[in-house]
C-alpha cells in the first residue's frame, strides 16, 4: 500500500492517469456546447449582428477546471485510497483470544466481537492458530485451532450474565508453550484476574482491550421511608452524570410498560447515586423490575419480588352488629390508616383466611370458635401477623387469664384500668420513647397521645421481652410475640378513640406501617429459603432480557440462598425464583456486591475501543466525482441558454413554497367574512358532488331564513376541519361519506372544542331510504367512527316535546329528502319530568351539540343559481310539503342554535305572568 | 365541367378543408364582430340615400320637388327632407400570407397569420355590415358588398400560405380613393412597404398599417449557443450567445416600428402594433375607429 500523509492507495498505479488532465484540458477546451436550433423570424433583423465576446466559442475555464476535477476525483477513487489503513505488525506463534463475557460486557458486544473477528481475519492471514475463551464459562482445556475454525463460532459468542469467577482455574488450564495473547476485557476486577493476566503475560505478548465507557450496575431496589429506594454505581467514576432509571411492570391490562422512571445522579468522581421513588403502592405493587435507560446489561436490571409488594389485610372487628356512629366503630381509625397502603380484605374470618392475607387486624374480638382459632394458627405459623386491639369485649373476657392464649401474646389481669377519667384518681398517661429493639425505635412520640383506659398484661417473666411499646409509667401498650414463622401483636388499647388518643394521632399511622412492613423481611435469609424447592419463573440474560426458564429444574433453598449472598454463577442465573408462597430475584448486582476497577500491569499494551478506523474513501472520491458531474450538467445547461426553462420551473416551486403566507391572509379575510355576519358552514367531505349539495342546501336555507325570519345569514362556506377554523361558525352541517378519512387528533381536538363551547353539527347520513327497513348503511357506519373520537353527550330520538320542535314553527316530524328517519339529540337528564298542567318537560338546558339524523336534508333545502330548488322531493304537492317542513326543520334547527333555550323558557310565563300581575 | 378527374379531386380536397377551417375562422370573426356595437358608425350628414336623415328649412335655390309637402304643411315654413348620406367605401385587405407569419413561439395560442386572418376578417364583417364593399388586393378579389363576399372572403384568405419567407403588402387592386388595410409583421424588407405605400397614396387610398408580432419577437427571450432560422430556413443566423444580442435586436425593432409609424404618417396612414399574446378584441377596436374616422 502506497502512502500519503493519512491516506494509503490500494492501486497507487492508477493515479498515473492525472497525468492525463492537462491533455483533457485542450481536448475539452476545443469543444463549444452545441447549439439549439430555433426557427425565428425576427431573423431578418438579427442579421449582421456580431457576437461581442469572440473566445465564448470555446468551453470557460470554470467549466474545465470543474469537468477536470470530476476526473480527477474518479481517478483518485478508482485508485482505492483508504484513510488511516491499518497497519499492525503482525505477531506470529498462537493467538490466545480472552473475552470477560460477563453482564458487563453487553454494552458493547457487537464492537468486541468485531475486535476479535477482525483479529481472527489477521491471524488468519497470517496462518496463526487461535484459540478464544469465555472467562465465564466453565474452566476447560484450550486449544489452539486454525482461525477459519472459530471465524463461524465467534458470532455465536455472547456474553454471560454473571462475572468470571473462575479465574485461577483457568490460569490452570492455559496450554503449554508461548503464545500472544488478546484480552478483551468488562473494566472490572475479578478474583484471579491479576494472576491470570501475570499468566498470559509470560507466555507472550499481552494486549488488552478497554472500553473507555464507564460500567454501570443498578442494585436491588429496596423500600425505605415510604419510598423506593434506588441505587446504581458506575466505574470509573468521572464527571457528573445522571442516569434515568425505568421501573417496568404490566399495566392494568396486562401489556409491559414504563411505569415510573427516576434519575439517578453521579456527582463529580461518585461511584454512587441514590434516588429514592415515591410511588402510590398500586403502582410499586405492579413493578416487576427496575433498569436503566439505554443500557443493555443484566447489571443494570433488578428485578423485584415480594418485598415490595402490597399488603393483604383483614380487618375483623367485634360488636359489629351494633348500630352506632361511624367514629364509634372499633374499625373505623385502622380502616382510614391502612386503606391507602394496603389491600383491605372484609367478611368473617374463616373467609379471610381462605385469602391468606399478610395480617389479620381483630379489632376487640374475644372470643374465637376452635375453627377459627386453628385455622388462625396455622396461619401464623406460615408467616402471618396478627394485630390485635384490646377493648371492653376484650377486657370483659375470661380469655388469657390463667393460662397464656396461643393468639396474645400476654397474659391478661382481669378488668383492666382507667386513669385520668371523671371517676378516677390522676391523669391521663402518656408514651414512653420506644426502646432500641423495639420495632417502633424512631418514631417521635407526640405529647398529646395519652391513655386513659387499657387492658393489663400480668407480670410474666418474658413480659419485658415481649413489651415494644409501654407508657410513660412502664405499663406495656403494645405487646408482641413469635408464633410460628408469624407473631402476634396486641395493642392494649382500643382501635378507636375511647380509650385513647392514640388512634387520632399520626403515630398510630406509622405504628401500623412499621408493622405491617416488617411482616416480610425485606432480603431473605437463608433461613427463609432453606427447605424449599424454588423454580426459575423469569431468568435474564447478559443483556437484561427475559429468556425461557421453563426447561429449568428447581433449586434448593440453601443454594438459592448462597447465590443470592455471593451473586449469580453458572448454576443460578439471575432471575426470580418462586417457591410456594413467595418470589425471590436473584439479580446480577447484588445488594452487597462492589466493584473495582481492573488494573493492568505496567507494560501491558491497552487498547481502545476508539481507535482510528481505517476508512475506505472510495465511495466518497466517486460521489463527489458523480456530484460534480451533475453540477456540470447545470452549468453545461446555463451555458447553452437551456436553463431559462429550468429556472423557470424552480421558480414555480420556489412560489409554492411562498404560498402558504397568501394562505394566510387569505385566512383572516375568511375569519372577517364568517364573522361579519351569521354564516352557515359544511364540512368539506371531499367528495364534490356531496359538497355542492350541502352548499346549495346551506343556500336555500339561508334563503329560507331571510325571507322568514331575522336571522340573515351571508353566503355559506365550506370549512376543511383539518385546517380551518371552526369558532366562527355556529352550526355545521356534516354530510357524512364513507369516503372521508377520519379526522386527525388535532381536528378532534378542535371539533371537541367546537362543541364543548356551544356549536352545532347537524351529522346527516343521507341514507334513510337505505335504512327504512332498520338496517344500518356504510355511511351509518362511517359515523360511527368517526362520532368514536368527539365528545358526544348519551343521545336519544327526538322526543315530542324538545324544544327543536317549536323554535320557529310547531314541527312533529322533520323530514329532508326522506321522511321518518330518527332524528337524535342529546338525552335529556334522567331527573327531567313533566309538570302537571304544562305541555311540556322542561329539559335540554342548553343547545344539543349534534343533531344526527339520515333524512338528508340538504338535498331538501338545496337550490340553484337561480334559485330554484335541485332536486324533486317526495312527488306532486305532497312532495312539496315535505319540501316546506324539510325547510321549516332548518328554520327551527338555525333559531335553537342561536337562541338557545329561549323557547324551553316558556315553560314560566304562566308563573312570570301572574308574578307581574301582583 | 371539370375534365381532370386529377383536378377535380384536388378541388375537392380544398373545397373540404376549408370548409372545415371556415366555419370556425367566420364564427369566430362574426363573434369578435358582434362585440363591437354598430349604430353611432353611420354617416352622419346629408346626402344620397335611402335612410331619412333630418328635416331643414328650405333654402332659396332649392328646387321645388325637394321641398316635402307633408312636413311643410303642419307650420308655415317649407322643409326639405334630407336623406342621410350613403356613401359605399372600397376597403382593400391585404394579410401577408408569407411563410414569416406562420410562426407560434410558446408564448403565444396561435400564429401571427391566424391572427392577422382573424383581424382582417372580422373588420371585415363589421365593414360588409356597414354597407361598405370589401375586396383583397392583388386584383382576384375586387371589393364588393353583400353577404355573399364574406364567404368569398374567407375562402380567399384561407388558401395556403406562399412561398415567400416575408410578405410585401400588394398594392394592386386598391380601389382610388379607397381604405386600405395591411396586416402583415413588416420584418421582411422595408422597401416593399415603402413601395406599396407609395402606389397607394398615389392613388388617393388611405389606410393602417396593423403590425402582428409574437411575443417572443418583440421580448427576444433566448440565450446561449444559437442558429436563428427564418421559417423557410433561407436565412439564418449563428450566435454564441444569444442573450447578448438582445439589446441590440429591441433596437433594431424599436428602428423598424419607427420607421413604420413615420411612413405611415406620411402618407396619412395609420400605424398599429399587435400582439399575439394580447386580446384580439382591443385591436380590432382600433382598427374600426381607424378605418372610420380616417375620412
Amino acid at each position: 500500500m502506497w502512502m500519503l500523509g493519512p491516506v494509503g492507495f490500494t492501486a497507487p498505479v492508477l493515479l498515473l492517469g492525472l497525468i492525463a488532465l492537462p491533455v483533457l484540458w485542450f481536448l475539452l477546451r476545443a469543444v463549444p456546447p452545441a447549439p439549439i436550433r430555433r426557427r425565428f423570424p425576427g431573423v431578418a433583423l438579427l442579421l449582421g449582428l456580431t457576437d461581442d465576446q469572440v473566445e465564448t466559442d470555446r468551453t470557460p475555464w470554470w467549466l474545465l477546471l470543474l469537468r477536470m476535477l470530476a476526473i480527477a476525483a474518479a481517478i483518485i477513487a478508482f485508485a482505492g485510497p483508504v484513510l488511516h489503513p491499518e497497519q499492525r505488525k503482525a505477531g506470529n506463534g498462537p493467538l490466545l483470544i480472552v473475552f470477560d463475557a460477563s453482564w458487563a460486557d453487553a454494552r458493547d458486544w457487537p464492537r468486541r466481537i468485531d475486535r476479535a473477528t477482525q483479529l481472527l481475519d489477521e491471524a488468519g492471514r497470517s496462518g496463526r492458530p487461535v484459540a478464544v475463551i469465555r472467562l465465564t464459562d466453565a474452566p476447560a482445556q484450550v486449544d489452539f485451532q486454525s482461525a477459519d475454525a472459530w471465524a463461524g463460532r465467534l458470532a455465536a459468542l455472547s456474553p454471560q450474565p454473571w462475572l468470571p469467577a473462575q479465574n485461577a482455574a483457568w490460569a490452570a488450564m492455559l496450554p503449554a508453550g508461548n503464545f500472544d495473547s488478546f484480552w478483551l476485557s468488562d473494566g472490572l476486577d475479578h478474583p484471579g484476574r491479576a494472576a491470570l493476566a501475570a499468566s498470559l503475560a509470560d507466555r507472550g505478548a499481552l494486549t488488552v482491550f478497554a472500553s473507555p465507557r464507564p460500567v454501570l450496575a443498578l442494585y436491588p431496589a429496596g423500600f425505605a421511608d415510604g419510598a423506593v429506594q434506588l441505587a446504581a454505581t458506575r466505574l470509573p467514576a468521572g464527571e457528573p452524570a445522571e442516569v434515568e432509571v425505568i421501573a417496568r411492570g404490566p399495566d392494568p391490562s396486562g401489556i409491559d410498560r414504563e411505569l415510573a422512571r427516576a434519575t439517578l445522579s453521579f456527582g463529580l468522581g461518585a461511584a454512587r447515586a441514590e434516588a429514592a421513588l415515591s410511588l402510590p403502592p398500586e403502582l410499586r405493587n405492579r413493578i416487576n423490575r427496575f433498569e436503566i435507560a439505554g443500557m443493555r446489561s443484566a447489571g443494570a436490571v433488578s428485578l423485584t419480588d415480594d418485598s415490595l409488594k402490597r399488603r393483604k389485610i383483614a380487618l375483623i372487628g367485634g360488636r359489629e352488629d351494633r348500630e352506632g356512629l361511624r367514629l364509634l366503630s372499633p374499625t373505623h381509625y385502622i380502616r382510614q390508616a391502612v386503606e391507602p397502603v394496603a389491600d383491605l380484605i372484609d367478611g368473617t374470618l374463616t373467609d379471610a383466611l381462605l385469602a391468606s392475607p399478610d395480617v389479620i387486624i381483630l379489632a376487640d374480638v374475644a372470643k374465637l370458635t376452635q375453627t377459627e382459632q386453628d385455622g388462625l394458627l396455622d396461619w401464623l405459623d406460615k408467616g402471618g401477623m396478627l394485630l390485635r386491639f384490646a377493648g371492653p369485649t376484650l377486657a370483659a373476657s375470661d380469655i388469657s387469664r390463667s393460662a397464656e392464649d396461643p393468639l396474645l401474646p400476654v397474659r391478661l389481669r382481669e378488668g383492666g384500668r382507667t386513669v385520668g377519667g371523671a371517676m378516677s384518681w390522676g391523669e391521663p398517661k402518656t408514651l414512653a420513647p420506644f426502646a432500641e429493639a423495639s420495632p417502633f425505635h424512631g418514631l417521635a412520640v407526640p405529647a398529646d397521645v395519652t391513655v386513659s383506659s387499657q387492658v393489663l398484661a400480668q407480670p410474666d417473666p418474658d413480659l419485658a421481652q415481649r413489651t415494644i411499646a409501654a407508657l410513660a409509667d412502664g405499663t406495656p401498650l403494645v405487646t408482641r410475640k413469635a408464633v410460628g414463622q408469624g407473631q402476634v401483636v396486641l395493642f392494649h388499647v382500643t382501635a378507636n378513640a375511647e380509650w385513647s388518643t392514640l388512634p387520632l394521632s399520626g403515630l398510630f399511622v406509622q405504628m401500623l406501617e412499621r408493622l405491617a412492613v416488617s411482616t416480610r423481611p425485606a432480603a431473605p435469609q437463608a433461613a427463609d429459603l432453606a427447605g424449599q424447592t424454588w423454580v426459575a419463573e423469569t431468568l435474564l440474560d447478559a443483556y437484561g432480557q427475559k429468556i425461557d426458564a421453563d426447561t429449568k429444574a428447581g433449586v434448593a433453598g440453601e443454594a438459592l440462598a448462597a447465590a443470592i449472598a455471593a451473586g449469580p454463577d453458572p448454576d443460578f442465573r439471575p432471575g426470580l425464583y418462586a417457591g410456594s408462597d413467595r418470589r425471590v430475584a436473584l439479580n446480577a448486582v447484588g445488594e452487597k456486591a462492589g466493584f473495582t476497577l481492573a488494573t493492568w500491569a505496567a507494560g501491558t499494551v491497552i487498547e481502545g475501543l476508539d481507535a482510528a478506523k481505517e476508512q475506505a474513501l472510495k465511495g466518497s472520491f466517486l460521489s463527489l466525482a458523480l456530484a460534480l458531474l451533475l453540477l456540470d450538467i447545470l452549468a453545461a445547461l446555463a451555458l447553452s441558454g437551456r436553463l431559462p426553462r429550468i429556472a423557470r420551473g424552480a421558480a414555480v416551486v420556489a412560489m409554492l413554497g411562498l404560498l402558504p403566507q397568501g394562505v394566510r391572509a387569505q385566512d383572516d379575510a375568511a375569519a372577517i367574512r364568517a364573522t361579519e355576519a351569521v354564516v352557515l358552514a359544511h364540512v368539506i367531505t371531499g367528495d364534490s358532488a356531496v359538497d355542492d349539495v350541502a352548499e346549495a342546501g346551506l343556500t336555500g336555507l339561508g334563503e329560507r331564513l331571510w325571507e322568514r325570519t331575522s336571522v340573515e345569514p351571508e353566503a355559506p362556506v365550506g370549512v376543511d376541519i383539518e385546517k380551518d377554523d371552526l369558532v366562527f361558525f355556529p352550526f355545521l352541517y356534516w354530510p357524512v361519506t364513507t369516503s372521508q378519512p377520519l379526522p386527525s387528533a388535532k381536528a378532534y381536538a378542535k371539533l371537541n372544542d367546537y362543541l364543548r363551547t356551544g356549536g352545532m353539527i347537524l351529522f346527516d347520513t343521507r341514507d334513510t331510504d337505505m335504512t327504512r327497513g332498520g338496517g344500518t348503511s356504510a355511511e351509518a357506519e362511517a359515523l360511527q367512527r368517526i362520532a368514536a373520537g368527539l365528545d358526544i353527550p348519551p343521545l336519544e330520538p327526538l322526543p315530542k316535546d324538545h324544544v327543536l320542535t317549536r323554535t320557529f314553527y310547531l314541527l312533529q316530524d322533520f323530514p329532508g329528502r326522506y321522511d321518518g328517519g330518527i332524528v337524535w339529540v342529546e338525552a335529556a337528564p334522567p331527573d327531567a319530568e313533566q309538570v302537571e298542567g304544562m305541555p311540556f318537560r322542561n329539559l335540554n338546558d342548553g343547545v344539543t351539540p349534534v343533531v344526527i339524523g339520515g333524512n338528508d336534508w340538504a338535498s331538501a333545502w338545496a337550490v340553484d343559481d337561480m334559485g330554484v330548488s335541485m332536486f324533486p322531493v317526495g312527488r306532486g304537492f305532497t312532495g312539496e310539503r315535505q319540501r316546506e317542513m324539510a325547510n321549516r326543520f332548518g328554520i327551527n334547527l338555525i333559531m335553537h342554535v342561536l337562541t338557545g333555550n329561549y323557547k324551553s323558557d316558556q315553560v314560566h310565563v304562566p308563573a312570570l305572568l301572574e308574578r307581574l300581575g301582583q | 365541367m371539370i375534365p381532370d378527374p386529377d383536378l377535380r379531386a384536388r378541388l375537392q380536397t380544398d373545397a373540404e378543408t376549408l370548409g372545415q377551417s371556415l366555419p370556425p375562422l367566420l364564427a369566430e370573426a362574426e363573434l369578435l364582430a358582434s362585440t363591437i356595437m354598430m349604430g353611432e358608425h353611420g354617416r352622419r350628414r346629408a346626402g344620397q340615400g335611402d335612410e331619412f336623415w333630418q328635416y331643414r328649412p328650405a333654402h332659396p335655390g332649392d328646387s321645388a320637388r325637394m321641398i316635402d309637402w307633408r312636413r311643410s304643411a303642419r307650420s308655415d315654413t317649407t322643409f326639405v327632407r334630407e336623406r342621410e348620406w350613403q356613401a359605399a367605401q372600397s376597403v382593400t385587405l391585404w394579410v401577408d400570407a408569407s411563410r414569416a407569419m406562420a410562426f407560434r413561439s410558446e408564448r403565444s395560442t396561435v400564429t401571427k397569420a391566424e391572427r392577422a386572418r382573424l383581424l382582417a376578417l372580422a373588420a371585415a364583417v363589421l365593414l360588409l355590415r356597414g354597407g361598405e364593399r370589401v375586396g383583397l388586393s392583388g386584383g382576384d378579389t375586387p371589393p364588393r358588398s353583400g353577404k355573399t363576399q364574406l364567404l368569398t372572403l374567407v375562402r380567399a384568405l384561407s388558401s395556403p400560405d406562399g412561398a415567400q419567407e416575408y410578405g410585401a403588402p400588394d398594392a394592386d387592386g386598391i380601389v382610388s380613393h379607397g381604405r386600405a388595410i395591411f396586416l402583415s409583421d413588416f420584418l421582411g424588407r422595408i422597401e416593399g412597404v415603402e413601395t406599396a405605400l407609395a402606389r397607394a397614396s398615389d392613388r388617393g387610398a388611405r389606410g393602417v398599417l396593423v403590425q402582428v408580432l409574437d411575443p417572443a419577437e418583440e421580448d427576444f427571450p433566448f440565450d446561449g449557443r444559437t442558429i436563428f432560422e427564418s421559417m423557410g430556413g433561407s436565412i439564418s443566423h449563428e450566435t454564441l450567445r444569444a442573450g447578448d444580442l438582445r439589446a441590440r435586436y429591441l433596437d433594431r425593432l424599436a428602428e423598424r416600428k419607427d420607421r413604420l409609424q413615420s411612413l405611415a404618417r406620411a402618407v396619412g396612414w395609420h400605424f398599429h402594433c399587435h400582439h399575439t399574446g394580447d386580446a384580439p378584441l382591443p385591436a380590432l377596436l382600433w382598427l374600426y375607429r381607424a378605418i372610420e374616422g380616417g375620412r
